[in-house]
């Protein structure tokens, strides 16, 4: 049955399967004895005061999630931070400031490095903190204990301690792993819900063993006693191994018993349970994998740029100490002045070379203005709020499950902008996971009218194309009308139709609905049709008390589906208990329905493998049935000579129902006789019983030889309910220039007929479709003959799609799980990645969840294009992780995706706004912005080199301290910050109209080398007028009125301040969006430096000492400082203006165009142009609704060329009248 | 199994019991700054901006530059260098030696007026491949100590010249120690000019950084005599000599100021200034030049500024009618889709 993606993970068979089967003490012997490693876990029940002591002391039931503690968070956190070289660097450098040779005072030095440590820190502090408080919150939960004699108390979480006897209540989660005793049911029986464990929100049934069944009421503890001896802590869920010793008597344990850590129990009153493993033992916490660190790309590439920066300290530092090396080895003994006698060693002429190496150290820290230390924190402060924006932005909360778009890291924002291939997950990303029963096939007839999706998408897109070829012969004028048509195709089914929508049922057919079947031929056929789909299923019914309608929960939405369409049909199933399944079944002759009981005697799974499932009923009038469903293709081999009387028509219906993107299963029966049906359950029971590793082999055969001999009955197509919007986006995605991959588990037809209805196939689409042609061998030597064929098919398909001349072509390609076990072996699979990359759309079917992580990792370190992965289930997780971004689907399946993604959001359709728009504003803002801080950086860090070689590269700044402290922080960080929050190339709505421009971010237009260099060139010409020019002016003379000649405050205070007007007014230039906050922190900025100097001038000498009231005294009152200051910032600037303005008027980029069409409102004067240019800004594609609406124009054109030939053709003959 | 438990797909929801109320409170409240629609002005680089804002800076500048430009010419400056010539031809040998051997150095020099200077007329001596910003030489005083009579011990940052025979030296350090001493009288047509000594220093100097209380002590009695000594009578704030040395030149090459000539200087007359030839910068082959000039109102006689405004004034007048042209020769309507990446790639 389809619902194997799910079904697979959840081994059924040893939770429910047999169940009604139980194994009595005295058949199964004695369970084999546990031990040896991996098995020495032994468990006292009800005692837990023997595990007090080692050894059988285990860990407490507290957890712990977070990364640090009291004791190890200084260091850990410490350690983290200094994983970036540029901290280590500003490390050193603070190090070297306490001592002498430091051309700084060490405040200088240490309150950047601090503040910025203590940002960083201060902000994983906080995370750490909620992680805790998180962690206290759940270990004080309280939970119901057996304090001895029968007496239950509240105990915390934490102070739960294996052995304990616990009691918990309906709707509470486990403690810690517990073994199920018993249940408020007399069966042991309870349902538990898994969803935090593996995001599945069916329920799952757990019972207990039959020794401890009485144990079901407090005082029944009171003397109870048990061992419990199993395997050691392990992060399996779906396995156990143990065995139970009470009374006695060994009892082996088995997964069914086993009650994990945060599930929850569900419609149950009460259950009891023994604590087995504790906090970090339990499965789920030892499953818990920390997710891996992530980075962006643009961020490597910027710790190589910090590498660039760091050689060239390096580099300068040298030149520099050679330089004071040789001042101060051959012109320092001169300098009578400076005392050259009694130098110390970092002065002293006579040990030049110590002094050398002195300076370096010296220079090493003068120069680290040319790393920008600010640059993490601004980075992070930044992508700070770019979440923020992420989280609250309106257009991405999903009114239904209520959940916002949540930016669950916020390293890889800018990584949004840069994506080039989608790899995305199908159920419950691309559709709903909700199936609704459409039409059936019963005994060769078909019922069902409504159409699918697919078809009506199918019918729109003609009534489309019909337009399409008006406007292809009356030219595009009407373009306009079918673009905004064009985006409405898919959704019409919304509000349509007054009647009662019912969950998973869309069926429409009088001739079966109210009764009316039993007025069909073969109404008989009929009757059992409904029975099976009311009998032969897993799903619990629920009972909603108010208004007394029947839910089903079930593992599969199919069954849902089926019971509900069964349920429409007249056959309710209300109960369920072990052993029977109780169905109201409705008649129309007689007034009230009759109440059937089936009594469930075997039930054989479903799993992936088996494709199909059966139940063994015997029904009132004691006939035992073997009812079955499953894929067609299972169910048609296994049909009897006289059970294949519809097998034709069945076929026929079978294959529209798949063209029309609807999965299908067939069902079919058997009636067997009392004494083939003992024969065989014995040797069922027996296998069921026996122990041993082919256990479940023998069951597979006993199961395959009881499903043989079917009689068909007739096949149900159910169809998969696309997600809100899928189409569209996919089509918008499509035409931004992503790649879209579909990575899915299911079965290759149902992929593909998805594939078409999200447009990811159309017709005319060359299907490449690879897989191992007989499946059947799969034996050691045929091995390498599988591979040499599939080989061979991947050669054939590359020279196929090499040799395509027509441009217009496109291929997908199909494969399937088996087959890319082969493809991705090591020697295959850069062929198989050539022939994906060259196809428009690629779908893999029957993945398994480490398949999709390969699949990832192939696309991503394949392409080195930046991958992003998308889904909902535990079983996209390592997809999720393995790709450059993860994105969970944080709506239907639960967390686990959601816990490993990067980003969550609640619909697929959310991915365009996040990525065309978020992401294309974040790659930009953070790549210009990085770009503007080495920019900044070089522009001021090289001064000091110049100002180096005029004093004899001696280590000093021209700089007071508090400027350079100033400088990073407070004069020049606020203005970047809001270039990275704010700025907006062309708005949100244009973004998405325009979906081409996105690809200036995979093209990584505004990062690549080209940009770095020039923008660190322009910091190097910048620093170059700046120091020239300040000194070519203050060279000598006085520079005011009142004679006074400038020392070196005075021109380091007005090269400071030239230099603060540059990199605001360079970031002024480089800004295209201004909103008052940015206004306020650039002009701020500028407004800043001149309080501080002031404020900081008016403070006592002994501080300020030649900057004390530097600005109302010396400077202010010059005229030449103030002109020299505007000199300066407008010569600096010059060179990018004439830089911008040149690219703009000839080389516009799109987004300059687009501006300036909005800027002059072009678009509202030119509507047609606007339309027209919309429609067209797009990457050409292949996939999508719009690409199939292209193919088919092209094809008229065709046609209609073909036309044209043949009238202006001289007419050879009068045409006929048609 | 009595349940009102939601069906599946809310309680998927993630969490235990989703209500109504509750989820609302996650939907993002809409504010214009997290919608990021806050009212922008997006200002864009039309051609008119372009040769607009060119122009407008050559208009700016131009002027600004000529401005400066007929300052600067305004301003008399007389440069006499006087290092080599004070030395007798006998000594020129050696010249380190004369100036540290004792005696008398006593030089005259005759400085005839080019052009008739305005008073006040400045007078600097100004030194040529002198590193005051040495780092060594730039750390070598203590601030505290010139500033208040309690810090006289406060030496720790004057190494090697914190202290002499045990005692504090006040002012400390190698930059007090270095003091210029060369001196310099004026006289025109046998008559004295007189020159003023007082206010050549920073107000704010005098007045809050040397202090008023503090008197040279220790000062140049060590067994190295470095520059000038200091009248031990007169508070710190009234040795305004050493005030003005004490600020530490940028570059290498400084003038400082000396006095101030209160008289103004005819065209050709002929200025006798008898100096004192004592600063030794004979060792490291400085200069040293005696400076006469008036200041105008941008100060000294320095042409480039003048120059720097007119040439970028001047490129961009240039820009501006390149701009110009090329906007006329290849224009571009703004906002021509034609440029956009779709429309220029055919197909």
């Amino acid at each position: 049955m389809a619902g194997g993606r799910i079904r697979a993970k959840f081994r059924r068979s040893n939770l429910y399967t047999f169940a009604c089967l139980r194994p009595t003490t005295t058949e199964s012997g004695e369970p084999e004895s546990l031990q040896g490693p991996g098995f020495s876990r032994i468990v006292h029940c009800n005692q837990p005061n023997l595990h007090k002591k080692k050894p059988l002391r285990y860990c407490s039931n507290s957890i712990s999630t977070t990364r640090y503690n009291i004791i190890t968070f200084l260091p850990k956190a410490f350690f983290e931070q200094f994983r970036r070289v540029a901290n280590i660097y500003f490390l050193v450098a603070a190090i070297c400031s306490l001592f002498s040779i430091s051309p700084f005072t060490p405040t200088s030095m240490i309150a950047p490095l601090v503040f910025v440590l203590g940002v960083s820190m201060t902000k994983e502090a906080i995370e750490d903190w909620h992680r805790f408080i998180q962690d206290v919150k759940v270990n004080s939960r309280k939970a119901l204990v057996h304090k001895g004699g029968g007496v239950y108390g509240n105990k915390q979480w934490r102070n739960l301690r294996v052995g304990d006897i616990i009691k918990v209540e309906k709707d509470k989660f486990f403690p810690a792993d517990l073994l199920l005793l018993s249940s408020s049911y007399e069966d042991g029986l309870c349902y538990v819900e898994t969803m935090n464990l593996d995001g599945e929100t069916n329920l799952k049934v757990k019972r207990s063993l039959e020794v401890t069944l009485g144990l079901d009421s407090d005082e029944s503890f009171k003397d109870f006693k048990g061992i419990i001896r199993c395997e050691d802590p392990n992060p399996s869920l779906y396995t156990f191994v143990g065995n139970f010793e009470y009374e006695r008597q060994v009892f082996p344990l088995d997964p069914g018993q086993i009650l994990l850590r945060d599930s929850k129990l569900r419609n149950t009153a009460f259950i009891y349970g023994a604590v087995i493993f504790t906090g970090h033992d339990s499965k789920v916490m030892q499953n818990s994998t920390k997710s891996p660190s992530k980075r962006s790309g643009i961020e490597r590439k910027m710790d190589r740029i910090i590498y660039v920066l760091l050689s060239a300290l390096l580099g300068i530092s040298v030149i520099s100490s050679i330089g004071f090396y040789i001042q101060t080895k051959y012109q320092m003994p001169d300098w009578w002045y400076l005392l050259p006698q009694s130098a110390t060693t970092c002065y002293d002429p006579n040990k030049a070379v110590a002094s050398g190496f002195c300076h370096f150290v010296t220079a090493f820290m003068l120069y680290g203005y040319l790393i920008p230390i600010s640059l993490y924190v601004s980075i992070e402060m930044v992508k700070f709020f770019q979440a923020i924006f992420i989280n609250r932005d309106i257009d991405m909360y999903d009114d239904v499950s209520g959940t916002p778009a949540q930016a669950r890291t916020s390293n890889l924002n800018e990584e949004l902008g840069q994506v080039d291939t989608i790899l995305s997950d199908k159920t419950g990303t691309l559709t709903c996971n909700q199936m609704d029963f459409l039409k059936c096939s019963i005994a060769g007839t078909a019922y069902g009218l409504k159409s699918s999706e697919v078809e009506v998408a199918a019918a729109k897109q003609i009534a489309i194309d019909l337009e399409q070829e008006e406007d292809v012969i009356f030219g595009p004028t009407r373009l306009g009308e079918s673009e905004i048509e064009l985006e409405s195709i898919v959704t019409p089914m919304e509000g349509e139709g007054n009647k009662k929508v019912l969950k998973g049922f869309g069926f429409e057919d009088s001739r079966l609905m109210d009764g009316n079947w039993i007025r069909e031929p073969k109404a008989k056929d009929i009757l059992l049709f409904l029975r099976i789909l009311a009998v032969c299923h897993t799903a619990i019914p629920e009972i909603n008390e108010e208004t007394n309608e029947i839910t089903y929960e079930a593992e599969s939405p199919d069954e849902i589906a089926f019971l509900v369409a069964a349920r429409e049909f007249g056959f309710e199933f209300f109960r369920r208990n072990q052993s029977s399944i109780y169905v109201r079944e409705g008649y129309p002759s007689s007034e009230n329905p009759v109440e059937r009981e089936y009594k469930i005697l075997n039930l054989l799974d479903f799993t992936s493998k088996r494709k199909r499932m059966s139940v063994i009923v015997r029904d009132e009038d004691g006939q035992v049935f073997l009812l079955c469903k499953g894929a067609d293709s299972i169910i048609f081999d296994r049909l009897a000579k006289n059970g294949r009387a519809y097998e034709e028509a069945t076929t026929k219906h079978l294959n529209e129902y798949g063209e029309s993107g609807l999965r299908t299963l067939a069902l079919a029966y058997k009636r067997l006789d009392e004494v083939e049906y003992n024969a065989w359950n014995n040797e069922f029971v027996k296998a069921k019983t026996s122990i041993g590793g082919d256990r479940e082999a023998i069951l597979e055969r006993l199961s395959d030889m009881m499903e043989r001999n079917l009689v068909l009955v007739g096949a149900t197509a159910v169809e998969d309910k696309l997600q809100k919007g899928v189409p569209q986006c996919i089509d918008k995605l499509a035409q931004a220039g992503l790649k879209i991959w579909v990575l899915t588990g299911d079965k290759m037809e149902t992929a593909i007929n998805i594939g078409f209805s999200c447009s990811l196939l159309r017709q005319g689409m060359r299907q490449i479709c690879i897989s191992i042609t007989n499946s059947e061998i799969l034996a050691q030597d045929a091995q390498k003959a599988i591979k040499e064929n599939i080989l061979l098919q991947i050669t054939n398909a590359l020279q196929m799609v090499k040799l395509e001349k027509d441009p217009h072509a496109a291929f997908a390609l199909i494969i399937d799980g088996k087959t890319l076990t082969y493809v991705l072996e090591d020697d295959m699979k850069s062929q198989f990645l050539g022939l994906a990359v060259d196809c428009a759309s690629v779908i893999c079917c029957r993945v398994s969840p480490k398949q999709k992580a390969l699949v990832t990792r192939l696309v991503k370190e394949g392409t080195g294009k930046t991958t992003l992965a998308i889904g909902d289930g535990a079983n996209d997780v390592g997809m999720i992780q393995e790709a450059d971004i993860g994105v969970g689907i944080s709506g239907v399946e639960g967390m686990q995706a959601v816990m490993a993604s990067d980003f969550a959001i609640a619909q697929f359709r959310f991915l365009e706004k996040l990525l065309v728009v978020h992401g294309h504003w974040c790659y930009k803002r953070i790549a210009q912005m990085i770009c503007y801080f080495f920019y900044k950086n070089i522009a001021f860090g090289l001064t000091f080199l110049y100002f180096e070689a005029v004093t004899a590269f001696s280590g000093q700044s021209i700089y007071n301290d508090w400027y350079m402290i100033l400088f990073n922080v407070f004069v020049t960080s606020l203005p970047v910050i809001s270039l990275g929050v704010f700025e907006q190339d062309v708005s949100s709505e244009i973004c998405l109209q325009f979906p081409a421009l996105y690809q200036q971010g995979p093209r990584n237009l505004f990062f690549d080398w080209y940009r770095i260099l020039g923008w660190m060139g322009n910091g190097l010409v910048a620093s170059a007028i700046i120091f020239i020019f300040n000194v070519a002016f203050f060279c000598s003379q006085s520079f005011r009125s009142g004679g006074q000649t400038a020392d070196m405050m005075t021109v380091g205070t007005t090269m400071f301040t030239c230099i603060v007007w540059v990199v605001n007014c360079q970031i002024a230039l480089t800004m295209s969006h201004f909103t008052w906050i940015q206004h306020a922190f650039i002009w701020g900025s500028i407004g800043f430096w001149y309080l501080f100097l002031l404020i900081y001038g008016m403070v006592s000498p002994s501080y300020t000492g030649n900057v004390y009231k530097i600005l109302p005294e010396v400077l202010g009152p010059a005229p030449s400082y103030w002109m020299v200051t505007l000199l300066v910032t407008v010569t600096c600037n010059l060179l990018y203006f004439s830089h911008i303005a040149i690219q703009r008027c000839f080389r516009p980029m799109d987004h300059h165009v687009i501006q300036e069409i909005k800027y002059y409102k072009k678009d509202i004067q030119d509507k047609i142009m606007w339309t027209r240019e919309k429609s067209k800004a797009r990457q050409e594609t292949k996939i999508g609704f719009t690409a199939r609406v292209e193919a088919k124009m092209r094809q008229l054109k065709g046609r209609l060329h073909k036309k044209h030939l043949s009238i202006n053709s001289p007419r050879m003959f009068s045409t006929s009248p048609s | 199994m009595d349940s009102n438990t939601p069906p599946s797909s809310s309680a998927a929801a993630g969490s235990a019991d989703p209500s109504a109320a509750r989820r609302n409170s996650k939907r993002p409240k809409y504010s214009r700054f997290t919608q990021q629609e806050l009212p922008a002005c997006k200002p864009i680089l039309t051609p008119g901006w372009v040769i607009s804002s060119f122009m407008l800076v050559s208009i700016v500048f131009i002027p600004i530059g000529v401005a400066s430009l007929l300052a600067s010419h305004n301003v008399v400056e007389i440069v006499d260098r006087y290092d080599t010539v004070c030395i007798p031809e006998s000594a020129r040998n050696d010249k380190v030696n004369y100036i540290q051997s004792p005696g008398d150095k006593t030089c005259t020099r005759n400085i005839t007026v080019t052009k008739h200077m305005k008073k006040p007329i400045y007078v600097y001596y100004q030194l040529d491949n002198f590193y005051q910003n040495h780092r060594r030489y730039v750390k070598s005083r203590s601030d505290a100590q010139l500033r208040s009579n309690g810090s006289a011990d406060d030496v720790s940052s004057c190494e090697p010249e914190d202290k002499s025979n045990g005692q504090p030296i006040v002012p400390c350090g190698l930059i007090a120690w270095s003091l210029f001493n060369d001196t310099y009288d004026f006289s025109r047509n046998g008559q004295q000019l007189s020159l003023n000594k007082k206010g050549i220093s920073w107000k704010s100097d005098r007045e809050h950084k040397f202090g008023k209380n503090v008197f040279p002590r220790n000062f140049q009695n060590g067994s190295l005599i470095g520059g000038g000594s200091l009248n031990s009578s007169l508070p710190l704030s009234e040795q305004e000599d050493l005030i003005v040395w004490m600020r530490t030149a940028a570059l290498p090459t400084f003038r400082k100021l000396y006095g101030k000539i209160e008289d103004d200087l005819q065209a050709n007359d002929v200025i006798m200034v008898t100096l004192e030839n004592r600063y030794n910068t004979y060792s490291f082959n400085g200069k040293k030049k005696l400076v006469l000039s008036t200041a105008s109102w941008l100060g000294g006689k320095n042409d480039f500024l003048g120059i720097a405004y007119l040439t970028v004034g001047g490129l961009c007048l240039f820009l501006a009618m390149v701009f110009t042209i090329l906007y006329l020769v290849k224009p571009r309507q703004l906002g021509d889709p034609s440029y956009l990446s779709w429309n220029r790639n055919p197909g």
